[in-house]
């Protein structure tokens, strides 16, 4: 439920160059669009740069000494290029990170009043109405709101991230590799929440190395290669393409639907995919994920 | 027996004083990794105002404008210079130099302005002494334990339930997620250098009420006890830095009632013995008394 016009919010990255260091080029002339109540999805290899643009989004490239170089960002009337990252928050754009980060030492109950800080004092009805949606998404973390958050299991923190991002009531969720180091159950449970909060009227640009979820979520679909926006289209398009297919869903010729490419994702079999990719700078990136 | 209760109350006194500057101490390291070599001037600075003041504003705003004072100095401090360096884990030693740097700017001035003097605060408790059942102690030292107690429950509520506090938290322990949730990081950050310089200017009273004899040039000094305390704490835990304070009060209460006895270790044994405790305690506890890392606790 898109609560004005398209345009006023839609996401539109155009043309977007990013720099790290003012010498790693790592997006040349990237575009896309996330129209509202839509769920776009960004696949690609160890090192392709989704996280990249997801930084450049939500205004924490200047942590990693990035910058916009070219192009820009808008969400409805909102620029977002070169902003911190509390107007991304304040225009309603919210980034779960990579790897989750939850607050380890905070409780559950603290993690989630952390979400929204940026958006100056809000009523307690407010916060309640909140944590209230939380809970109905997440009815496990209402068991643990006491705990502490590095004690929860990887699944529990990734609905914990979830939540926290959710306490800001965002119209745009940035979730990068929801699915990283999730048992198929649990990547499964991931995928229905997405798809409960896209139904509740938010929209959703979902960045996965496991392609098989993100093609059945997503409605529109980009890989990025090397920096690279390689391949656009309608998702379910996408996911039939030889290319695809082949690359991320790890399908040698005619085995396998999605489902089991969430499995293959956790076995390491998809790392030997990305490593015959060729792409020289997926190699390294992809031992790293091995360890991570 | 009445030596013993005394020499406790002393203790508790001192250490409440130095939980006031080593709270402060910690909470700028937690903020922003910065160890803050100025907070004894910034003390000095505190207490040299309201000795300044109080004959004109009397004692209560005077203490008001030197907390305020030295909470927007070291709020500018973190803000227009500290902040401005870049912010690596490495640049936090440049920044931790710099302090340095003004610590040396603020005790050389303020050392020039008062000299050989000793300058009353003109607080309310004078040398009044009360007996409480068994031992007299002085009003000043009652107060310093009352006021810490009160000053130091409401920092700790401002850490627990604050948006700040929060903030704050969420920012020792992750500043890209903190700013992914909107945090201000350098808001948060600033304002704990005030809340720290608050503290000092704070404490400056006490170090110079009774049994003391006033504010010297040399007050600021003192709190360099306030620092192994903090790091026998845990460098990063406020809770820490309470437990350090009373370890480093207690200890310095009991050498100094024991000195006589112990004279063959030489005199001046009450300002090493800070030292020592600390450099015992991390000979046990390397990370300090509450320095654990991290969440995992088995
Ligand atoms: N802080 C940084 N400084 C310099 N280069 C960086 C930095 N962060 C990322 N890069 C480079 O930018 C490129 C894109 O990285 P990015 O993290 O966006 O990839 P990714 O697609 O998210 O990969 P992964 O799937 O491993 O998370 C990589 O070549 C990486 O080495
Ligand atoms: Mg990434």
């Amino acid at each position: 439920m898109p609560r004005a016009s398209d345009e006023a919010s839609t996401l539109r990255v155009e043309n977007l160059d990013v720099t790290y260091g003012r010498a790693v080029s790592a997006l040349r002339s990237v575009s896309l669009d996330v129209p509202p109540g839509s769920v776009v999805t960004l696949l690609g290899a160890n090192g392709a740069g989704k996280t990249t643009l997801l930084r450049a989004v939500s205004g924490t490239l200047r942590l990693h000494r990035g910058a916009v170089t070219a192009g820009g960002i808008r969400y409805g009337d909102t620029a977002l290029d070169g902003q911190d990252p509390v107007a991304a928050v304040r225009a309603g754009v919210v980034q779960v990170p990579e790897g989750r980060r939850v607050f380890a030492g905070l409780t559950v109950d603290e993690n989630l009043r952390s979400g929204g800080l940026g958006l100056g004092r809000r009523t307690p009805e407010r916060i309640k109405e909140g944590r209230d949606r939380v809970f109905a998404l997440f009815p496990r973390l209402a068991e643990r709101t006491k705990q502490q958050a590095g004690l929860l299991s990887g699944g529990e923190q990734q609905m914990l991230a979830m939540g926290r991002a959710l306490m800001a009531a965002p119209r745009l969720l940035l979730l990068d590799e929801p699915s990283l180091g999730l048992a198929p159950q649990m990547v499964e449970r991931i995928a229905d929440v997405i798809r409960e909060i896209n139904a509740q009227g938010t929209s959703v640009l979902l960045v996965e190395q496991n392609a098989g979820m993100a093609l059945a979520l997503a409605d529109h679909a980009h890989v990025l290669e090397v920096g690279e926006v390689r391949l656009s289209g309608p998702a379910g398009e996408l996911a039939r393409t030889d290319a695809v297919r082949r690359l991320y869903l790890g399908e040698t010729s005619e085995t396998g639907g999605t489902g089991e490419t969430g499995e293959t994702g956790e076995t390491g079999e998809t790392g030997e995919t990305r490593g015959t990719r060729g792409t020289g700078a997926a190699a390294p990136a992809g031992t790293e994920r091995g360890v991570a | 027996m009445t030596g013993l209760l005394d020499t406790l109350l002393a203790g508790l006194a001192l250490g409440a004083v130095y939980a006031l500057v080593a709270l402060g101490f910690v909470i700028i390291f937690k903020a922003s990794h910065v160890m803050n070599f100025a907070h004894g001037s910034m003390l000095l600075l505190g207490g040299y105002l309201t000795a300044v003041l109080h004959e004109h504003l009397g004692f209560a705003a005077a203490l008001a404008v030197g907390v305020l004072a030295t909470a927007a100095l070291a709020g500018a401090v973190d803000r227009v210079l500290l902040q401005r360096l870049p912010q690596d884990p490495k640049a936090a030693h440049v920044a931790t130099i710099v302090t340095i740097g003004i610590d040396i700017l603020l005790v050389t001035d303020l050392a020039r302005r008062i000299g050989g003097d000793l300058l009353s605060l003109g607080d309310p408790w004078g040398d009044k002494v009360r007996t409480l059942g068994p031992v007299t102690v002085p009003d000043s030292r009652l107060a310093a334990v009352a006021v810490s107690a009160l000053v130091i429950g409401a920092v700790f509520a401002l850490f627990r339930y604050s948006r700040w506090g929060l903030s704050l938290r969420c920012a020792a322990e992750d500043t890209e997620a903190a700013a992914l949730q909107g945090v201000r990081l350098g808001r948060t950050r600033m304002l704990a250098w005030c809340l720290a310089g608050a503290l000092a200017a704070l404490a400056a009273v006490f170090l110079a009420a009774f049994p003391a004899t006033g504010l010297e040039r040399t007050t600021g000094q003192i709190a360099l006890k306030a620092f192994p305390a903090a790091i026998l704490g845990g460098l990063a835990s406020p809770v820490g830095a309470l437990a350090g304070s009373l370890v480093i009060g207690l200890t310095e209460a009991f050498v100094i009632t024991y000195q006589s006895d112990l004279h063959v270790l030489g005199d001046g044994l009450s300002d090493v013995a800070p030292y020592v405790v600390m450099i015992l305690v991390l000979l046990v506890r390397p990370n300090g008394l509450f320095g654990a890392k991290g969440a995992v606790r088995v």
